[in-house]
């Protein structure tokens, strides 16, 4: 803020909203200095060009959770498509047009009355980024990566979802080529909802697993 | 054509999956030093093949070190009951934890 006694005076005369202006003065670590080290010889050497890396940067911003709620509202309506989906979760998205731009595979998941699925990866960040675009910060901090293993039932009531013990909860832990996507349960209350309505329902937790899809949460009104 | 030459064709070897759905198998104890992408938490642990993945993949753990050629291997999605992972796990005795591990860190039991 301008009253902030820190302010570097870069020229800012004005700031849009009621947040520090975002800048980063801490000195960079040790993995940043490597990315920029390698990133910088690699384009110094002709093997990438900065404008790759920009373009990598807009692939990877493209994808958001919008595109896995469409998935999701297709196998809610079209029980042939679901099947599809389930058979081979890859080639279902590429169905609609969504491209993956990896090796991964993907294994769609469905939630039914005795199975909730809930997805982590242990050893890092996988996620079905093609699908969802990038992870949410806590799904890549360790105290959700280790306790979704050790203890998902405590976890998902963290997430105020209580699954009944007569329900079994899979978890899911990703790490080498396969990513996984949640297939929630279509809420009661639905039926006359268009495959656009159903969408707009569904967001990127309840796709993780944390969370099932509500009708009175998310719902664009 | 002759068809016992299409009947005398060999696999190569780890062509094929070794494994097959519903096979009890153990995850190697061993600790080598390196990439390895099966966790920890894991090793040692009983669980069953629920799917075997197709096609065969590249080896994460050898191209994690630039080795991707003449490598691929199967991939399995294995199931372990939770409370054969935590003793004292508190939630439901049929709750699961599925993974895929590559046919490398499996054992017949």
């Amino acid at each position: 803020m301008s009253s902030d006694p820190h302010s570097h005076g870069h020229g800012h005369s004005h700031y849009h909203d009621a947040h520090e202006a975002i800048v980063s003065d801490d000195a960079p670590g040790y993995y940043e200095i490597m990315e920029t080290a390698v990133r910088e010889l690699l384009i110094a050497k002709g093997l990438i060009t900065a404008n790759d890396i920009r373009h990598q940067i807009e692939v990877l911003d493209s994808r958001t959770p919008a595109l896995g709620a469409a998935v999701v509202a297709r196998a809610w309506t079209d029980p042939a498509f679901k099947g599809r989906l389930l058979e081979n979760g890859r080639a279902g998205c590429e169905e609609m047009g969504i491209s993956f731009y990896d090796d991964t595979q993907l294994i769609v998941l469905e939630n039914t009355e005795s199975v909730h699925n809930l997805i982590v990866c242990t050893l890092c960040s996988c996620y079905p980024r093609p699908v969802l675009g990038l992870p949410p910060d806590w799904y890549k901090l360790k105290p959700y990566r280790a306790r979704a293993v050790i203890e998902p039932r405590k976890v998902l009531a963290e997430f105020g979802t209580i699954i009944p013990d007569d329900v079994e909860v899979r978890v899911s832990d990703s790490t080498a080529v396969i990513r996984y996507l949640v297939l929630p349960r279509r809420p009661a209350g639905t039926e006359g909802c268009t495959e656009e309505q159903l969408a707009a329902l569904v967001t990127r937790d309840a796709m993780i697993g944390v969370i099932p899809v509500t009708l009175n949460d998310g719902a664009a009104q | 054509m002759d068809t016992s030459a299409l009947s005398a064709i060999r696999p190569a070897l780890f062509e094929r999956p070794s494994f097959t759905v519903g096979d009890r198998v153990r995850v190697s104890k061993r600790a080598p030093i390196g990439h390895y992408r099966v966790p920890i938490y894991l090793r040692g642990i009983a669980g069953s093949i629920v799917r075997v993945i197709e096609p065969a993949f590249v080896d994460n753990e050898e191209e994690g070190y630039g080795r991707n050629a003449g490598n691929k291997r199967h991939y399995y999605r294995v199931a372990f009951a939770m409370p054969d992972l935590w003793p004292d796990y508190a939630g439901s005795p049929n709750d699961e934890l599925q993974i895929e591990i590559i046919e490398t860190w499996l054992e017949q039991i």
